[in-house]
This record gives C-alpha cells, structure tokens and sequence, in this order.
C-alpha cells in the first residue's frame, strides 16, 4: 500500500484545503461564570478550553512572588478521552509538563506582568479533542480567556503550526499530517508588532526552507488574528448590549 | 469558501480505533475546459481543449471528452499512453485507487498528465461540492466509488451543457464494468467499453493492439484442462506469513532452467535463506521479481538445484504431458548434504511486471491471430500475445505487456506495445539492450539543457572565488585513447624542504551542476555514463563531459584538487583539498606516458614528474598489497572497429601497463583521503563506498577447483587469499593463475555505495581499506559529484543545500546509483556479447582452445582466452542419441563416455554463429577435442542442416 499522499499535483491537502489555508476556526469567549476569564476554540477537530484566574495573591509559598511583575501560572492537561487512544493520565506527564512551560513563555511575553507586581495569574488549558496543533489551540484559547479576563496584554497572542511537505509549506497542521512525521513548527505572533512570542520546531529542516516555513506560519497566524479579532468584538458588543447600553 | 464535512471511519490498530477526519467541500475547483466561463482561471497547468476533433470514433461523432474508471486506467495505460488518445478526465477517486493499487500505473499517469500535448487533466472530484457523495449504508467502498465516478460524469455533462448549448461537447463514460456501464446507461450517461470505444476509432486502427485482453475474451479457452493450482488471497497470505505456514520472498527465475527458480526469502532467518522451485505447477506462474508467498515442502520432497541448463523451445504450446517428462529429468538421486529447502508458490503478494523486450514466434497456423513472444530476457516466460500485424512484426525487435495468466493457459497473456525495429540491425539491439537493462538513453531535453552554462565559456573573476590558481603547476592527464571525458589529471614536484608535493585535479563538475535543477535531477537519475561498444550513454550532456569539464591540455579549466605532501618513502605528511583552476600541460595515453618514463634522453618537467608519481605509485601498490589487497583477473576485450561500418574487425584482450596501476594507486588515495574528510566532517550523511566480505561459502567453487589441481586456497582473511593466489601456480599450466583469479572475482561480492548514517560497516574488502568513495571521476559518475558537494562543503569551498544532508534522501539515492551501476555492468556486457556475434558472424566457424570453468551436470562453461569470450558446451541435443553422462558433484567432474572432464582442463572448441533461431542468435559451441565420438564434431562439418546426420569422427 502507498502510504498517504499529503499533497496532491493539484494542490490539494488531504482533507481537501490548499496549503495555506487553515481549518474552520470558531471560538466563544466567557463560558464559564466562576472564573474570571474563559474561552473555548475549535480549530477543525481540536478542541480547547482556556480559564484565567486572576491576577490575585500568590497561592501556596510567598518565596516564589516576583517584585517586580506578576507570576504567569499556566497548566495543561488534556482530556483522556481527547486522543484516538485513551490516554491514562490526563496531565502530569513530561509532554504536559512541557506544554505548561511552552505556554507561561508565550504568555509572559504577552502579558503586560509589570502592572501586578507580587501578584500572580493562573491560565489552565484543557484540550478535549486533540487533532493536530494542540499548541496553537491552546494559545488562542488562552488569549481569548485572558482578554475576557481583562487582564492588559501587549497585544492579541496567535498562534498556527506549519509543516513541510515536498517543498511547499502547509499551513495549520492536521492530526494525519502531523502523523506523518515531517518537520513542524509551531510559532505563536503579536500580530501587530509582528514580533514572535515563541517558535519552536522539532525535527530537521534545512535553514533554505526555515524562512518560507516560518512565513507561512506567520501569514496563518495573521488570519488566526482577524478571525479572534472578530469574536472578541462581537463578544463586546454582545456584553455590551446586556448591559444595555 | 469551505463547507466542512466530518466523517467516521473505523480502523483496526490493536483493537477499534474511531478516527475522525476533516473532509471540506470547495467549490472553486474548475472543470479544465478550457475556455469555461463558469470555472475561468479556476485551474492551472494542462487543461483540456475546448475543441477537441481529432478523433473521429463512429460511436459518439460529437466532440468528447474521455473519463476512464479505474480499472481501464490501470489495464489499457498503454492505449491511454498513446499520442492519438487526448483529452481524458481522470477523476481524483480513480487516481487514488489507481496509487493504492500500482505504483508503476500510477508513475505512467502521472507522466501522461503533466505531459501538456496528451490534454490530461485531474478533477479533484472529492472535494467538489457537488461530487462528493457519502457511502451509503449497506454499499461497499468499491461500490461507493463507482457512483461517485457516475455522479462526476453526470455533474461534467451538466455543467458543459451550460457551458455552451451549441457545442454540444460531451464526456464519455469507459468503463469495462458490466454492471457499472448498466448502470450508467440507465442514469443517461454515455458509456462504452474500452474495446468499444478505441475499435469505433476507425482512423487509428493500430490502437486495438496495443489493448490488454482481460478473461472475459479468453471464454474458448475455458474448456480446456487446469494446469495451475489456485492463488491465494492475499488476506490468507498474510495469514499464513503471520503464522509462519507461508513465507515472503523474491522470485527469481533461473536464466539456465525455465522449470526452476529460487525465492529469496525477506527477514534475517538464516536457513531457509533460498528456497528452490521446480516444475511448472510449483512456479504456479510466478514471474521474476514477483514478490509471491511460498510454502515449504516436508524435507522429504527436498530436492537438490539441478544443474542442467534446459530452455524452453516448444513451439507448441500445451503439451503439459512432455513439461512432466522434462521435469523428471530434475529429480535425480543426489545425496542428502545437497537438498536445499524446497517449496511451491501458493500466492503471489505483489507483481512486479515490466514492459519486456523480445521477439514474436510466428504461429504456424497461418491465420492465427494468437502468437507467442519470447522475452530477450531467460528468465521471463513467453508471452501470448494476439495481432493481426503478425507478418510485419515478425523478424522485429517489440515491446510487450504481460496482462495476466489464466490457471488454464501455460502462457501468461499479454498485448502489443511498441516495435523497435528489425532485429539483428545494430540500432535496434543497441536500444533492446539499453531497454531491458532500464538504462534512460533519451537525449537530453530541453529543460536539463537550459541548465547548460553559455558558449564561449571562460573563467570568470567570480569563479575564481574560493579557489586556488594552480595554472601554473605542471599538471597532466594519463587516459586510455580516444578518451574524451577526462576528469582526472596528476602533477607531483619536488618542494625546497625536500619532500615531495603530489596533486590529484578532479574535473569541477559539481561547479557547472548546481543541486536540485532539471540538470542535477536527471544525472541524478541516469546515476552513471553506459560505455557500450560503439557508443557511450552520457550522464551529463556532452558539452560538459566532452568539452567544460575534460580535463584536455592547454586549456583553463576548473577542478578540485587534493594534494599531498609525501616523503620519498610515500608516507603522507599533510593532505589538503581545494577548489583550483588548472591548466593541463599535456593529455597522454597510458601508452604515451610510459613511453616518456622509460625513455633516457626525454627531461622535461612533465616527464619527471611523472616519473616521480611512478615510483611513488609502486611504493603505494606494494603497501596496499601487504595489507591484504586483492589483485583479480576478469577477461576484458577490445573491439578494433571498422571506421566505416561499426562492425568489429579484430578483438584484443586489453594490456595492462605500469602507467595504468600508476594512475589507479593515485585515484585510490585520493579516494580514501576524500572519504575520510567527509566521514570525519559528516558522520551521518557522508556517500561511502563499501565491499562487503564474502560469506566463505562463496568460495567453497574455488577452492574446490583449487584442490583439483593439488594448490590450496585459503580463504580466512583477504590478506591469506591473496597470498594464496599468488602462490597458486603451476609451471606447466601458466594460464592457471589467471583462471583462478577470474574464479575468485565470481566469489566476490557487489560494491555498494550506502549513506554513513545508516550503516556502521564502512570496510572495503577487495581494496584493504577501512574506509572508500568515489571523488575521481564525476563526469561519469553521479556518487562522486554528491562526495564533491561534501567535500566543497566541509572545506567551505560551497553552500549546504537540504538534500545533501538529509540520510534517508541519501538512502535513496545510494539505492538508485547501485542499481544504475548494476545495471549499466549488465548493458556493457551484453554489448559485449552482442558485438562478439557480429564478429563471429563475420569471422565464420573457427576453433580456438579454451579452458573450462564451470561443470554442469549436462553441459561444460569454457572460457576462450584469445577471445575472453566465455560459452556452454552442451552434450545433449536434439535428433542425436543422448551420450553416457555421469555427473560428480564433489570434484566438479563430468564424464562422457568414456572421457572426463575436469575443472580447467584444456579442451579445444568450434565456435560459431547459430543464426537457426533468429529469437536469440547466439555462440553455438562444440566440442573438437579431445575427440568423443558421437560428441565433438568435426571442424570440416559446418552447415547447419547437416548437424542432423550423426557426426563422425574424422
């Protein structure tokens, strides 16, 4: 059997996108009403819950409180159900731990964390249905629900996954492409600035391809951008119509 | 824009696993009319004419499209190939079915597609919006797919209609399907069979050949008696390769025996290694290089390989009683340290069928239309093929595709392909042989010469960048005469601190051939130049090879260099590489060269330092020999050619001169330097060069012929054997050195280029060397402009690029280059054996002595010295009484009547053209001495016809 062809003569993904085009993205801001921020976003099959605590008091040892900004705590855990396979535990393991570091890197970057010195913000990002760019999912989430938080940040956060096939970037990465095992980047933007927040990449790629990659992720990031843009607002004009204004 | 779809689908992984994928729905795909004002622009690339006329079929007059279903796509590639045939819809459905069912059909569509002249164009029908259909409940996959390619067909002829009323263009259906053309005639979409359609296309008559007959028309045949036993399916061939009850290997066909074959079995289990076939029922229609599911038989059944050589020559085609009686003639008592593992094929997992080159065999009824073809290939079965153009292919060189092979037929059935041309013509098997040994001899197109640098070249300020001038070094060139590719010079100085500088120049190819364009990709492909007799099948395009990259004297040229620094005692005391821009001061031959070393009056700068590389050279031969490198002997000959009608004249065994080794000891230490350098700069993704050591059963012929003659080999070490050879001489029998040295180069194992990174063997046995590559010759080698751009890259002389560091691309490409190099060995020997033919065919009968190589159980191998020709004896013929043979296994001996014939005994034979089969011409040899009666023949008795009368003795 020939293996699958992620990239057709005509130019057609798998799942029938071109390369630079991303899944069907849809995000809701305050889900829940207990925490002070949330969010959930599905980008295709991926699914994401983000909810912010916060900024308030150091919990636990009073050492770790920084004087000079404020403490971004971020967990990730996903569901077990959230995989093809079952997975045991739904956090705690090394791809997690990683995950909750990766995460407090971009957002301590985007956050503005000089504002609430001594104090301290709890992101936690739940993926329950895991099907390719859980990175990207989660931080988009997360900036919904910091936002919806109202906690200032410099700038939205977006993030977008982008591999390599054939010679052609792929933009936004499915569960099968990532399968597939070529190389993956994932990159998380203030669009705005234009500056990165984190860019991480696994596997080997040649530095000749390193830039088109990295453009093509930056141009989906871009898009994440205007599509989170648009539910925020439409978010405030909702809660704003609540309010009766 | 999207629609999102999402569907389930259940997989067996361990246990059931739900995988949910995304499946979006587009509709700005176009239809590739072009012209279509609903999809303008929609699509890029080939499209297809809005006009298409050329064919007129009496079937459908209006103007059509084609849209094949996937089953005509993958039988009739060879009609679809055909120029006359354009304007064909190929559904996404039907491609991929296509990709999971034949990779080589796939390649060929792929091709056709891309090729803008045939109007082929790819409908990505799944992720149309109004294509897409969901499998139904109780429908199967195929099922489901059949419909989806009648509701594209259906959607096409809706959407042309709208697109132009009076046009009335229409796109027809071809499907072989019975039910599924019902079924679409039903829904009002117009359908035809293959054979319909291409038989309605009355202005191409010639087409109908070239379609694949399928079961359906072989109905007369049906009655006739089953010969082979059923094939299983593969899903019970996993089964029983899971359970261990089958096993999974390569089929390969005896070239000597048409009743017997081997398997190799795939895995790492050391006995059952080979397994052996015999009989036509146990080959159960096997075809070499199937990949095929073998049963063992209990070791009771366990035969020996037999060693008679038996070809298949019945004219007629089913006489199934007679292949039992030859089988027979396999089983022959032979002791129980001989049985080798034997089984029968019960399934074949993969085919790996190819186009084959051959020959018809009229068929002697005279208005048949069935004929049979016999491959140029032994080990290829022949062929049924059906035509009417029976006569004017008869004498030619075609091309034929096997189709498929009933239980009930002894001959697979196949289909006219292509005619070469008459066989015989020196084109024509020229291209026969260039065919069946996959060697892509097209002449360059037009895109890899673009890649070409401009004419006049010269060096240019940015070139000399990174490079060295060496122009004024006294640098020259020793090549065999005529050579026009020259891609290595030397030059050796004595330097002020008394030492001695020695410089290897390699032309620069990797300079003009930049990595990943239309020039680097198909040397790339073509992997190495072919040197046949008269012509040579270029790697690059000749103006490189013969012009900017030959190293010819007084001309500037650019090269990569690596030079030593050497004491008089050859030790190397520093090497060093780099880009350099030379100029030779003189092309020599082999010849030349010597002549000025061994010449007193002759001082010149070129001619001592070529005297300094000879003496350097001998100390460098004799430190590789003490390690253990071995010196082997094949027969090489030369064809003197007739200027005029490229016939041979004259053949000569090459000679060998101290120049020759000199050359050679330089090119190996560059080779070895290199090879360091880059393993040293690239652990995981330098090219290497390796020669594995032979298994010592591989020697176990040797040694064997050895003992014979009372000399002992031994074969523990490379460093023994050589050793050993050496001393294996005999005063009275001076050629029996070199008999046995052409015997230890058959023990030998191939050299194979590999990628460092996935291999931890890197020794080269026949060279002593831990570690080799190819750097010398990059005009006609691919692996060496790869170890350029390596070695240009760990000296900084040149960018990285991400193929050359990337081990599994470097794989693959080491995969392709051995097979390359396999194969162009193949295509020079069968020049070779081609061209000795036509020299023989000129020469008429002569009787030369010869001594013998090989002992089969019913016929002796010989090797003619003066010829280095090497041919089969055979004792049994037809029409004469069969002589007394008894066969020894264990002294390789084989007596007739009352003579016996030993390994390397001296025998004297009659060689000439048997031209009585024009399928395969061959060297017919006989024996002349020593005389047997009934057995030798006369050299006075030479016409054929007359071989029927018994011979006598003079």
């Amino acid at each position: 059997m020939a293996g699958l062809e992620l990239l057709s003569d005509q130019g057609y993904r798998v799942d029938g996108r071109r390369a630079g085009e991303l899944r069907k993205i849809q995000a809701r801001m305050g889900v829940f009403t207990q925490a002070d921020g949330s969010a959930y976003i599905e980008q295709g099959n991926t699914k994401a819950l983000a909810v912010v605590y916060g900024p308030h008091e150091i919990r636990g040892s009073r050492a770790r409180a920084l004087p000079d900004r404020a403490l971004v705590n971020c967990q990730y855990s996903s569901a077990t159900f959230s995989t093809g396979e079952r997975k045991k535990r739904p956090h705690g393991d090394r791809k997690s731990c990683e995950m909750g570091l990766q995460l407090r890197q971009t957002f301590d970057a985007a956050i503005l964390t000089q504002l609430h010195p001594r104090s301290q913000i709890d992101i936690y990002v739940q993926v329950l249905q895991a099907d390719g760019g859980t990175y990207a999912a989660c931080v988009n989430a997360a900036t919904l629900a910091v936002m919806d938080a109202g906690i200032p940040m410099r700038d939205f956060v977006c993030a977008c996954s982008a591999g390599f096939v054939d010679g052609t970037a792929l933009a936004d990465l499915s569960h099968v492409e990532e399968a597939a095992g070529g190389p993956q980047l994932a990159l998380a933007l203030l669009p705005a600035s234009g500056q990165i927040a984190l860019l991480e990449m696994d596997a080997r790629l040649h530095e000749d391809h390193l830039e088109q990659v990295l453009e093509t992720a930056a141009q989906a990031a871009r898009d994440v951008h205007t599509l989170l843009d648009r539910v925020v607002r439409q978010h405030v004009h909702e809660a704003s119509i609540l309010l009766g204004d | 824009m999207l629609k999102s779809k999402t569907f389930l689908k259940k997989t067996r992984a361990g246990g059931v696993m739900k995988i949910v994928r995304e499946h979006y729905l587009r509709d700005d795909i176009g239809c590739g009319a072009a012209g279509c004002a609903e999809c303008c622009g929609a699509h890029d690339g080939p499209a297809l004419e809005p006009q298409p006329q050329d064919r007129a079929s009496s079937l459908c007059p209006r103007p059509h499209y084609l849209l094949p279903d996937t089953n005509v796509l993958l039988h009739q590639i060879d009609v679809l190939e055909d120029p006359a045939i354009r304007n064909v819809i190929v559904l996404q459905t039907v491609l991929q079915e296509v990709r999971n069912r034949s990779a080589p059909v796939y390649k060929r569509i792929r091709d056709v597609t891309n090729n803008h002249e045939k109007h082929f164009y790819t409908f990505t029908n799944e992720h149309h919006r109004e294509t897409y259909i969901e499998q139904e409940q109780g429908e199967n996959a195929n099922d489901r797919n059949d419909r989806a390619i009648r509701v594209a067909v259906k959607w096409y002829n809706e959407h042309l209609k709208k697109m132009s009323a009076e046009n009335q263009l229409q796109v027809i259906f071809i499907t072989n399907d019975r039910k599924n053309k019902e079924k679409a005639v039903e829904e009002g979409i117009p359908a035809f069979t293959c054979e319909e359609y291409i038989k309605s296309l009355t202005a191409n008559p010639e087409l109908i050949d070239r379609l694949a007959c399928l079961s359906e028309e072989g109905n007369e045949i049906e009655n006739r008696k089953i010969i082979f036993s059923e094939h299983l399916p593969l899903s019970k061939l996993q089964q029983g390769i899971k359970s261990g009850t089958y096993l999974q290997g390569t089929f390969r066909a005896s070239r000597e025996n048409y009743l017997e074959a081997t398997v190799w079995v795939h895995g790492d289990d050391e006995e059952n290694k080979e397994i052996i076939l015999q009989g036509l029922k146990n080959l159960n229609r096997a075809i070499h290089e199937d990949i095929v599911a073998v049963e063992l038989f209990p070791k009771s059944l366990w035969v020996a390989p037999s060693s008679v050589v038996l070809h298949d020559e019945g004219q007629n085609e089913d006489d199934v009683e007679k292949e039992e009686e030859k089988e027979s003639i396999l089983k022959t008592a032979v002791n129980e340290k001989m049985l080798k593992p034997t089984g029968r094929v019960v399934g074949i997992i993969k085919r790996n069928w190819r186009p084959y080159c051959g020959m018809l065999s009229k068929s002697d009824i005279k208005e048949s239309r069935r004929h049979l073809f016999t491959p140029a290939d032994r080990r290829i079965p022949r062929i049924r093929i059906e035509t009417r153009q029976a006569s004017t292919l008869e004498g030619r060189r075609i091309i034929v595709a096997i189709d498929g092979w009933p239980r009930n037929s002894r001959y697979p059935n196949g289909h006219f392909v292509k005619n070469l041309g008459d066989a015989g013509d020196k084109e024509t098997e020229t291209e026969v042989l260039l065919l069946e040994h996959d060697v892509p001899h097209q002449p360059f197109s037009q895109a890899v010469l673009s890649f070409l640098p401009k004419m006049p070249w010269s060096i240019t300020e940015n070139d000399m960048k990174n490079r060295e001038d060496l122009r004024h070094l006294c640098i020259c060139s020793v090549d065999p005469p005529g050579c026009t590719d020259i891609d290595d010079a030397l030059h050796c100085r004595e330097l002020e601190n008394g030492n001695l500088e020695v410089g290897v120049h390699i032309a620069d190819v990797s300079h003009f051939i930049r990595p990943g364009n239309a020039l680097d990709q198909e040397s790339a492909r073509r992997g190495t130049t072919v040197y046949l007799c008269e012509k040579r099948i270029d790697m690059v395009p000749e103006l490189l090879s013969s012009n900017l990259c030959s190293l010819r004297c007084n001309v500037d040229r650019l090269a990569f260099s690596c030079i030593w620094e050497m004491n008089h005692n050859a030790e190397i005391l520093k090497t060093r590489f780099t880009k350099s821009a030379i100029n030779s001061k003189a092309s020599l031959t082999y010849a030349e060269a010597q002549m000025r070393i061994d010449s007193a009056t002759m001082n010149d700068d070129i001619t001592t330092s070529l005297r300094g590389l000879n003496k350097l050279a001998k100390i460098l031969k004799k430190q590789r020999i003490e390690k253990g490198a071995l010196t082997l002997s094949s027969p090489e000959v030369r064809f003197h050619m007739d200027s005029e009608t490229h016939d041979p004249i004259d053949l000569q065994t090459k000679e060998l001169r101290e120049t020759n080794s000199m050359v050679e000891e330089f090119m190996l230490l560059a080779n070895i330097s290199v090879a360091k350098k880059i393993h040293e700069e690239f652990s995981e993704h330098a090219l290497l060069r390796k020669h594995p050591a032979p298994p010592p059963s591989n020697y176990e012929i040797l040694v064997k012929a050895a003992k014979s003659k009372n000399l002992e080999i031994r074969t523990d070490t490379a460093k023994s054997l050589a050793d050993s050879l050496d001393q294996a001489e005999s005063p009275t029998f001076l050629y029996l050195n070199t008999l046995l040295r052409i015997l230890a180069t058959r023990c030998m194992m191939q050299a194979v280029y590999f990628c460092s990174g996935m291999d931890n063997d890197f020794h080269h046995y026949g060279l002593a060397s831990p570690i080799y590559t190819h750097f010398t010759s990059p005009i006609r080698r691919y692996a060496d402009v790869i170890v350029h751009r390596l070695l240009a890259v760990a000296i900084g002389a040149d960018s990285t690029y991400p193929e050359l560091t990337d081990k599994h691309k470097l794989a693959d490409l080491c995969k392709n280059l051995n097979f390359r190099h396999k194969m162009a060995q193949y295509a020079q020997r069968a020049s070779v054996a081609f061209h000795t033919q036509l020299f023989f065919k000129s020469k008429g009968i002569v009787s030369e002595e010869a001594y013998i190589l090989f002992v089969r159980k019913n016929a002796i191998v010989v090797l003619i010295p003066k010829y280095g020709l090497e041919g089969t004896v055979f004792f049994e013929e037809k029409d004469k009484p069969d002589p007394r043979l008894i066969y020894d296994d264990e002294i390789p001996s084989l007596k007739i009547e009352d003579t016996v014939f030993h390994i390397f005994d001296k025998v004297k034979v009659k060689i000439m053209l048997d031209s009585s089969n024009l399928q395969h011409q061959k060297i017919r040899m006989s024996l002349v001495e020593p005389q047997i009666p009934g057995v030798s023949t006369d050299v006075s008795n030479i016409n054929e016809p007359q071989r029927k009368k018994k011979k006598l003795e003079k």
